[in-house]
């Protein structure tokens, strides 16, 4: 075999593998989207989306409590971690190198890493704990300080990416550090700090394990951020882990439904990052 | 051409060193800037022209691990006083930078940005402001059409006529231009050049450049800077027909740098 030939074999091997390490990585998503589309959408109905829960052993009913649930923690959470998340990012990228800078970045990457039923726990004790029971607020808390950490970093890297002559033409013409942080280097890191803030959504809307003790489930409609509340992810664990057929194909159908909204979030980031790109570098 | 000698002093530097960390940038620079009238600061690279530019509106203080020793006086106050206000100063003492930096916004939101941070101003009042400081810059024929599109559509040069409107803006008296020229090609270059002549009249103009021709076209004074020491400061006249000094000589021949 000549030289030319054994390379070019090598680089066809490399190819070979490469595909087949990609084709590796999306059959499981494959086959669990696929089978959740099977199985969830025989069960989706217009029912699913408007009924409450129909009485154990009675057939029928549908997740409207739950859907509404998941809205409001999802809600309750950005509430709290978009601005602690921005604020802190903002920080850390116009004072990289202050002590409390490297403490809040070591802690951000700390937090992003614990394991979110630890995360419950700790809501548990910071809220549910007080008031000695279950809340949406403190569902909503636990899935807050979750997004925390993300959006933190994301918007540290992102504002990084601005290029500091803009901080200074602000500084220039007079400007704050603040002034310039908030109206100059914030709107033009914006499209990105989007995308981080919508993935992190995608990635809380689908958390069971904190919201097991925060919020546990409520089978009734309910929007008092003071009582439990029923969450789309919690519903379905619930119902799959029951002897009822029935509340198995509901369960399918929560399944269906909690993937399509993280879709529909992964698809928002993209199309929002573009429309304020083309805004940005008309 | 004006006569230097005889306009009143704005600006002076009183041995005037500056530090970046340990390595010493400017070594007790001395020089006196006069009103209404060009400034330029011509040097080799890193012979701290730049760096004593940012002096003058504490630019610098803004990168961490630096140091200012000596006095910049501002119409006989120094800037440097811990009681100075360091936003009305530069309110005062604007800027253009070496690559134009436009913000990520309209054309005239980027004019009326520092209108709007510095007071609150009718909206009516604002629009005057702005088409003023376009006009100014010679900048408003060009884009009255398209105000409300991005500033970043606007071509290089255009960029940075727009980065001096908005400096104009905001009304200060003196303005510091840092190579503003260094990325423009020979039109673009020519139309800012004239600028700065008819702003000559209104402001005090501090301009560091690469290009000695253009230091010679446009200034009354200059200052030879190398190794971070102020070499000779003089009328520009003087510096390139007859320097005193054998580096300046040397350096406006062509000799190096």
């Amino acid at each position: 075999m000549t030289r030319t030939m054994r390379r070019k074999a090598l680089s066809g091997l490399v190819v070979v593998l490469c595909g087949a390490a990609v084709a590796l990585a999306l059959v499981p998503l494959f086959f669990v989207f696929f089978y959740v589309v099977q199985q969830g959408f025989s069960s989706l109905s217009w029912d699913f989306f408007s009924k409450m829960p129909k009485p154990v052993g009675e057939t029928g009913g549908g997740m409207a409590n739950a859907i509404l649930g998941t809205l409001v923690l999802i809600g309750i959470a950005s509430a709290l971690a978009i601005p602690v998340g921005l604020i802190s990012g903002i920080y850390l990228s116009e004072y990289p190198r202050t002590g409390l800078a490297s403490a809040v970045r070591f802690t951000a990457d700390i937090l992003n890493g614990i394991p979110s039923i630890v995360i419950g726990i700790f809501a548990y004790a910071l809220v549910v704990l007080p008031v000695k029971h279950f809340s949406a607020l403190a569902g909503g808390v636990a899935l807050g300080f979750m997004m925390i950490p993300i959006i933190t970093r994301t918007t540290e890297e992102l504002l990084n990416l601005v290029p500091p002559t803009l901080r200074e033409g602000a500084l220039a013409l007079g400007a704050t550090r603040s002034r310039a942080a908030f109206s100059v280097m914030l709107p033009a890191a914006l499209p990105g700090i989007m995308t981080g803030i919508l993935v992190s959504l995608a990635r809380i809307a689908g958390e069971t394990a904190p919201l097991l003790f925060t919020s546990f489930s409520n089978r009734y409609w309910s929007t008092d951020l003071s009582q439990p509340i029923a969450s789309l992810t919690v519903q379905i664990y619930t119902y799959a882990i029951s002897p009822y057929e029935d509340w198995h194909r509901q369960a399918w159908a929560g399944a269906l439904v909690l993937v399509a909204v993280v879709f529909v979030f992964s698809v928002l980031a993209r199309v929002v990052t573009r429309r304020l790109e083309r805004m940005h570098h008309a | 051409m004006t006569q230097p000698a005889s306009l009143p002093i704005r600006i002076e530097a009183r041995a005037l060193s500056f530090y970046y960390g340990s390595s010493q940038a400017l070594h007790g620079v001395s020089l006196t800037i006069r009103e209404k009238a060009v400034t330029a600061f011509i040097g080799p690279s890193g012979c701290g022209k730049s760096t004593f530019l940012r002096c003058l509106n504490r630019m610098n203080d803004i990168i961490p691990d630096t140091r200012v020793e000596g006095e910049v006086l501002l119409d006989g106050n120094d800037i440097y006083h811990s009681g100075v206000d360091i936003v009305d100063l530069r309110r005062r003492v604007g800027m253009v930078f070496q690559k134009s930096n436009p913000f990520p916004k309209s054309t005239f939101d980027n004019v009326a940005y520092g209108l709007r941070i510095n007071a609150s101003i009718r909206k009516a009042e604002l629009a005057d402001q702005v088409e003023m400081a376009l006009r100014r810059a010679a900048l408003w024929e060009e884009v009255k059409d398209r105000l409300e599109e991005s500033a970043l559509g606007l071509s290089g040069g255009q960029q940075q006529r727009l980065c001096i409107a908005r400096a104009l803006a905001v009304e200060p008296e003196v303005l510091l231009m840092d190579e503003p020229c260094s990325a423009l090609d020979p039109i673009a270059t020519a139309k800012i050049e004239e600028l700065i002549f008819d702003l000559k009249s209104r402001y005090t103009i501090v301009i560091v450049t690469h290009n000695m021709q253009q230091a010679a076209r446009v200034s009354d004074e200059t200052g030879f800077f190398m190794l971070g020491k102020l070499v000779e400061f003089g009328k520009t006249g003087t510096i390139f027909e007859k320097p005193t000094m054998k580096t300046t000589e040397d350096y406006i021949t062509g000799r190096f740098g």
